[in-house]
């Protein structure tokens, strides 16, 4: 916001109050209610008069406080936002931002939980970015302020406040569409995202300690437009697969990646592609941690796929 | 607030006070009218003899875009029109041929063939947004680019028009909601034309009228005769000074009367009463007008032949031109989803290229729109 002028953010309680998890505090003490300003009580109002202000010069971070609430800008969003530029054929673009907390483990139930990134991966035109460090929150956020297209920016909220890490000072961005590996390894490629990061790197860790297996656990941060090289790679090298995610397995995002893993690395996959996810029920709440996959799940699979 | 502003009456005759109006900017309104009368009746011949897939009638309600179209200003506003307002574009002097090259889909056409027809975008000669299908999306998007314009302290405002349907739908009320918290520039022009496909109005609303729902958002409301182009003008002008003097938005309904069909697909004689379009056929917007201009001297009939004359030449003419362009090729499928294309995209991209050129049939391009 320091440097362009153009950025400004809006939604829900992000003013004084700085978010319910504190992401925009103290931005509009420094910044003024142009800049960071709360907003009715309307998803679709939020994101359509954030279309609006992008297509006229603006770059606007829109909030939505968790991404169950998101649907009613689902049209704004899947119709309007991801498709101007096709349909006006370039005359109008939208380089804005929704930010939204999503995932469990917070015992929020089934309307404070989900992780519906698979609906927007589905849309064309729409970028969909999920961090899992802070480092990686802050680049790939100033990357997706800077890109051209919407970038729906999702912020898995059962990490915000589960580790301290040191960030750089100042202006960097960590490239869209780009994986990460977090653990480097030959015999297990394992692919997950946000809050199932540290969770996979746990089960990789295990793995090592009790049977001298390296899993190469990796990160995909840019779910649209996927990182299909690094990808493919991975799953060449290792020649076998797990893919974990909290949403449900059904129509998932690692639906996508086994049958693209399928299609085009076949010839070297040498066990059957393992899906770790949530199951295909609404999300509990008492026991919400028997639904999301925990290290000792993703560890099960991973010795499944190496002992087939 | 039921109360209707109106300038010209039925005949022609005024019956309110006129605003000050420049001629030539009476004589763009009326020849905008005119065009887009000859536009709407030539999309219906290509429609029925099979050469574009759809169109939407706008006869009847012209009188709303033309006159809401003069009172802004073509240069620092922005336009978010709905499909239903060809009238706005022609006032500001959009080409024919490039309407018509939306019409056909052809590769010169702003939105490269990958709307309907009547879904128009230009930047040039104006901000006229790209039109959406689904209704009312475009109302919190036009008071975002007023926001914007207030955020940089800009004098200048939006236009964002829809019909009484649109009313029901949640854009209306997130849209109006916003500009009346912010104070944005806008001006909500709500075409009333009395039926959304065969809905009649009854069926959006309880509320006595569209202006009326104005007070719950904290702004005016205004309902003028929608087929008086000068009630129009006056209204819309009046709202967008208001616009930008940093008093916030307004409702206006224009209340008019749609005389054809939703669409090309539609049949009105199934739910519209023949005694009402009798009724409307004597409140014309164009015959209103003329009466008015050659009363007052600002035309005359031969004036107003020629025009018709010209104008029939003129959009003959752009129909023939825009007919003759080929499709846009085969790879604009894939462009302009993201700015940069990612790597799957050039992938399929290639794949289809590939394989419709190694296949030499005609793909069946048969298909009728229903609605």
């Amino acid at each position: 916001m320091k440097e362009d002028d153009s950025v400004l953010v809006m939604g829900e309680d992000v003013g004084p109050k700085g978010g319910v998890f504190l992401a925009t505090e103290k931005l509009t003490a420094e910044f003024g209610e142009e800049r960071c300003f709360d907003t009715p009580l309307s998803e679709d109002g939020i994101v359509g008069v954030g279309v609006g202000m992008a297509m006229n010069g603006m770059k606007p971070v829109c909030e939505i406080q968790f991404q169950d609430f998101i649907f009613p800008a689902f049209d704004q969003i899947v119709s309007e936002a991801a498709k101007i530029r096709y349909r006006s054929g370039g005359q109008y673009t939208v380089p804005m931002v929704i930010r939204t907390p999503y995932g469990g483990g917070i015992k929020g139930g089934l309307y404070h939980s989900q992780s519906g990134e698979a609906y927007f991966a589905h849309t064309p035109g729409l970028k969909v970015v999920i961090p899992s460090t802070p480092y990686d929150a802050k680049g790939l956020l100033i990357a997706s302020i800077n890109d051209p297209d919407p970038v729906l920016f999702m912020e898995p909220k059962a990490l915000y406040r589960a580790f301290r890490e040191d960030v750089p000072d100042g202006v960097y961005e960590v490239e869209l569409s780009k994986t990460r590996n977090v653990t480097e390894g030959g015999d297990v490629a394992v692919f997950c995202y946000g809050a199932m990061v540290p969770v996979c790197a746990d089960a990789a860790k295990r793995i090592k300690d009790s049977r001298n297996k390296d899993v190469r656990v990796v990160d995909l941060r840019t779910l649209m437009p996927l990182d299909e090289e690094s990808v493919l790679q991975a799953a060449r090298d290792c020649g076998r697969v797990v893919i974990v995610h909290e949403a449900p397995r059904f129509c998932g995002y690692g639906a996508e990646l086994s049958a693209l893993i399928a299609e085009r690395a076949i010839e070297s996959i040498e066990a059957p592609i393992k899906r770790v996810a949530g199951f295909d029920t609404p999300f509990p709440n008492t026991l919400e941690n028997y639904y999301m996959p925990d290290a000792r799940r993703v560890l099960d699979a991973i010795e499944e796929v190496l002992d087939f | 607030m039921s109360e209707l502003l109106q300038i010209l009456d039925e005949t022609g005759k005024k019956v309110g006070k006129a605003p000050r109006v420049k001629r030539e900017v009476l004589l763009q309104i009326y020849r905008a009218i005119v065009q887009t009368r000859a536009f709407d009746d030539r999309c219906m011949k290509l429609q029925r003899t099979g050469r574009i897939g759809f169109s939407v009638p706008n006869l009847g309600i012209e009188a709303v875009s033309a006159g809401a179209a003069a009172a802004m200003d073509p240069i620092r506003d922005w336009f978010a029109p709905y499909y239903r307002d060809f009238a706005m574009l022609f006032y500001h002097d959009v080409s024919a041929e490039k309407m018509f090259d939306n019409m056909f889909g052809n590769c010169e056409d702003n939105a490269v063939g990958r709307q309907m027809p009547v879904h128009f975008t230009f930047t040039e000669p104006a901000k006229f947004f790209s039109i959406s299908s689904p209704l009312g999306t475009q109302i919190p998007q036009a008071v975002g680019m007023a926001m914007a314009m207030k955020n940089r302290g800009e004098d200048s405002a939006v236009i964002t028009t829809f019909g009484d349907g649109t009313t029901s739908s949640s854009g209306f009320h997130s849209g109006l909601n916003f500009a009346g918290v912010y104070k944005a520039p806008i001006v909500f022009l709500c075409q009333n034309n009395q039926f959304a496909i065969s809905c009649h109005s009854d069926m959006q609303t309880a509320s006595e009228s569209y202006a009326i729902k104005a007070r719950a958002y904290g702004m005016p409301g205004v309902r003028v005769d929608g087929n008086d182009a000068l009630a129009v003008y006056k209204a819309v002008s009046d709202a967008a000074k208001r616009a930008r003097e940093g008093k916030g938005p307004t409702l206006i309904e224009a209340y008019t009367f749609r005389m054809g069909g939703h669409s090309t697909s539609d049949d009105p004689s199934r739910y519209v009463d023949a005694g009402l379009i009798a009724k409307w056929q004597k409140r014309d917007p164009l015959l209103r007008l003329r009466n008015w201009l050659i009363g007052e001297g600002h035309l005359t009939e031969e004036r107003a032949d020629e025009i018709a004359n010209e104008v029939a030449e003129e959009i003959k003419q752009a129909a023939d031109a825009a007919q003759a362009k080929s499709r846009p090729v085969l790879g604009t499928i894939f462009t302009d989803v993201f700015e940069k294309m990612p790597s799957h995209l050039e992938a399929q991209m290639e794949g289809c290229i590939k394989h419709h050129a190694e296949r030499d049939e005609a793909v069946d391009e048969k298909g009728e729109f229903p609605l």
